[in-house]
């Protein structure tokens, strides 16, 4: 086939440049929209090795080398352009290693990393191509094959909370509002990135602000989680902190290239998600709800993109 | 929650289109426009217009004065061209345009006397008919940078017209000629457009103005109140591109321009700002179109501003006029979203011309491409809500069903898509190879059928 005309005459030796409109193009690159979603998850970092330790660090680490160095050493074979720099790799290593335990063995991550950057990704074409959400993927992956190290929660490393629990017990209102103050500040066993919800929503602000992602499929994900558990009589706030629910809402099921790409297919998106979750939750018993409906989600999204489009001022409504 | 659920709902059906923000860098918008000197040469193509050529009305080594006819077309689609000098004809060459088309060309040597031709003088205008007629001898063409011949434009079917429409959006970025226009000249302005309601029986006029030039807003609406009720400032947010007409039409009146149709289908006419601002000169002295106004700007420019040049002047002239300040290694036309690159500094400034920038380090780079990583950027930026990556890849395939299902077709080529997509894809370049392909392939069936 042949191939569109990109940047005509820009290295020749003619004086004047020759291109097409627009001249002016936007200082935002795949590798800024990146950065700043690694941006995002920091604080979420330093919330994990808080509450779990230094080995938090370590499984961060490997995970992100090790996504890296998949997608490095895929370019090198498939001698295609290098796409490590575009920081997407890191990100799902980051992604990856917050839905895993402290405890996990190392090699685990590295299988892990294989799965959702070999498997997932590059098979697939590379970024902006896959069909689910990497990090995602080797979640579930790991959650199958390795059910018992994916489990083996640890309460956290951080003490000190003890005297504030029993000082507060005898009024029972008070200690449920402990408990939750506790799981919005991750004080919980759990796997690294999905205890502490306050480092996720400062995170969440960071992205609105930076206008990397906008607020539609958290919100309308999280509310409708919210709705639901009210609905159904569950402890709402439980349902809200704990789990990846935040995790997922904030960083996976806002995703670029496995969500929709029109505002209303993607609320559609944050809608299935809520209901799949919730339906995982409250009458089944797998502890990857949140995976399980972003991944689902995921695979509609072909068909979320044919039916939900943009109807163009002064064209006919179609879809 | 329920203004959560009110604010999606106006995003999904907005009526107001919301464009994205690009910084302005109008740095010239203050500066008083200033009148460049005589030319050594004017270049007068004879195709500055949308529609058919001109031939040339004189002869080589024919004597000319400021305002002669010396380019006209026997099409009804075309618009006269008028010498903007006195002086005499050196050659009739052949010239050829940086995107690749080939025109003939009036060379004109000025004399400096500036003798104005005896043909020049007030039109007489009494009904619409006869302005219609005035301003089609007149070489007028939209100034914005369309080039589409004003008088055919005004000769529409006007029983369904309610309003005149008034583009002083000037949305690109860098260009201030515009906002110069409505500043320096709001009675020529105001004259046009109430003489033009006068004779034509439309019941309003609108200026549209975006809201980042509050002075050119406050003083065209104290003269409009003072002298006709029926002209209107209207405020568009500072958003690119709040000048593509139907962008513009969408905002100020709610109303959709249809699939192939124009602004008149739906009961609306849009002319620019300093294409009235001529009219109303026109209809006072009888001078044809034969100066406009530029901004000169960019890096490369030792002295950005506003110039008012001579048709035809080489733009090699005019930046030496405004001095270089270093070799400039790109050289636009319009502005930096629309405009299109010259490689030749002895081309000439055309008549819808409204920007001429030099740059020699910003702007220069053009972007990696990357592959897409589908944020929709594209697709939530669009002015006219189409799915840019959608065609671009359904123009690769040259799928036609596929580009008329996405309406390629109303693409207003404003850039938005290219200037927002993060992975450097050239989106705007697609889309307009695409429209042209669906054009021509809807041709074809329609021959064929």
């Amino acid at each position: 086939m042949e191939q569109l005309p990109l940047h005509p005459a820009e290295e020749s030796d003619r004086p004047l440049m020759l291109l097409t409109a627009p001249q002016l193009r936007s200082p935002v690159t795949t590798q800024s929209i990146m950065g700043n979603v690694l941006i995002a998850l920091a604080p979420a970092v330093v919330a994990s090795v808080v509450i779990f330790g230094p080995r938090a660090l370590l499984v961060e680490a490997v995970s992100v080398a090790s996504c890296m160095g998949f997608e490095w050493l895929w370019c090198l074979l498939r001698k295609t352009p290098n796409t490590v720099g575009d920081l997407s790799a890191a990100v799902t290593g980051v992604l990856l290693a917050f839905n895993v335990p402290v405890t996990i063995p190392l090699y685990m991550v590295v299988i892990g990393a294989f799965v959702a950057i070999i498997l997932t990704k590059e098979l697939f074409g590379g970024i902006g191509c896959n069909f689910a959400n990497p990090a995602i993927v080797g979640r579930i992956f790991l959650a199958v094959a390795f059910p018992v190290a994916m489990t083996t929660f640890v309460a956290p490393a951080l003490g000190g909370s003890a005297d504030l629990v029993s000082s507060a017990t005898p009024l029972s209102p008070a200690a449920d509002a402990l408990r939750h103050l506790e799981l919005f500040f991750g004080r919980y066993a759990g796997v690294l990135g999905e205890t502490s919800s306050a480092a996720i929503l400062v995170g969440f602000v960071w992205l609105l602000v930076k206008r990397i992602i906008t607020w539609h499929v958290p919100v309308v994900y999280v509310g409708l989680v919210c709705l639901f558990s009210l609905l159904t009589g569950h402890d709402v706030m439980e349902q809200v902190l704990s789990g990846g629910l935040l995790l997922g809402a904030v960083f996976m099921a806002t995703d670029y290239t496995t969500t929709p790409s029109t505002l209303r297919g993607r609320i559609v998106f944050a809608v299935g998600c809520a209901v799949i979750t919730c339906v995982i939750r409250f009458w089944g018993n797998l502890n990857e709800g949140v995976a399980y409906s972003i991944l689902f989600m995921n695979l509609l999204v072909p068909h979320i993109d044919v039916v939900f489009v943009n109807t163009p001022v002064g064209g006919e409504a179609r879809g | 929650m329920g203004r959560l659920i009110q604010s999606v709902r106006s995003r999904l059906h907005s009526v107001e289109l919301r464009g994205i923000h690009i910084p302005h860098n109008k740095a010239t918008a203050e500066l008083p426009t200033v009148l460049m000197p005589l030319p050594s040469q004017v270049i007068l193509p004879m195709h500055m217009h949308v529609g058919a050529a001109c031939t040339p009305q004189v002869k080589r080594r024919a004597h000319v004065d400021v305002g002669t006819l010396v380019g006209h077309s026997d099409a009804r689609m075309s618009a006269d061209i008028f010498s903007p000098v006195s002086g005499t004809v050196k050659e009739i060459r052949s010239l050829h345009y940086s995107h690749g088309k080939a025109d003939e060309a009036l060379v004109i040597v000025p004399d400096g006397e500036q003798t104005v031709d005896e043909s020049v003088r007030p039109p007489e205008v009494s009904d619409y008919v006869s302005l219609v007629e005035a301003v089609r001898h007149s070489g007028i063409v939209g100034l914005g940078g369309a080039g589409f011949p004003t008088w055919l434009k005004m000769d529409s079917d006007l029983s369904n017209i309610d309003c005149w429409l008034v583009n002083g959006a000037e949305c690109e970025p860098y260009l201030s000629s515009d906002y110069r226009e409505m500043v320096e000249k709001p009675d020529d302005i105001l004259r046009a457009l109430t003489t033009c309601l006068d004779l034509s029986g439309v019941p309003r006029a609108q200026i549209c103005i975006e809201n980042n030039k509050p002075k050119a807003i406050e003083l065209l609406r104290v003269k409009a109140a003072a002298s006709d009720p029926r002209i209107e400032v209207f405020e568009l947010p500072a958003r690119y591109p709040q000048g593509a007409s139907r962008v513009i039409l969408r905002n100020v009146t709610g109303r959709s321009v249809p699939r192939g149709g124009h602004l008149t289908d739906v009961g609306a006419l849009l002319f620019n700002v300093t294409t009235m601002g001529e009219i109303g000169r026109f209809l006072q002295t009888g001078m044809p179109l034969t100066k406009r106004r530029i901004t000169v700007m960019g890096d490369a420019i030792e002295r950005p501003q506003n110039l008012e040049v001579f048709i035809g002047t080489p733009i090699g002239e005019i930046l030496e006029f405004c001095g270089l300040r270093s070799e400039p290694r790109k050289v636009v036309i319009g502005g930096p979203m629309m405009g299109i690159t010259q490689v030749e500094l002895d081309a000439p400034l055309t008549r819808a011309t409204s920007g001429l920038l030099a740059f020699t380090n910003e702007l220069v780079d053009s972007p990696k491409t990357t592959a897409c990583i589908r944020c929709g950027a594209c697709i939530d930026n669009c002015p006219i809500r189409l799915a840019p990556i959608d065609i671009q890849k359904a123009y690769q395939r040259r799928d036609v069903g596929a580009l008329d299902r996405l309406m390629a077709d109303l693409c207003v080529e404003c850039g938005s898509c290219s200037y927002v997509c993060p992975a450097k894809q050239p989106l705007a370049q697609s889309t307009r190879f695409a429209r042209a392909f669906l054009r021509a392939e809807q041709r074809k069936a329609k021959g064929r059928g």
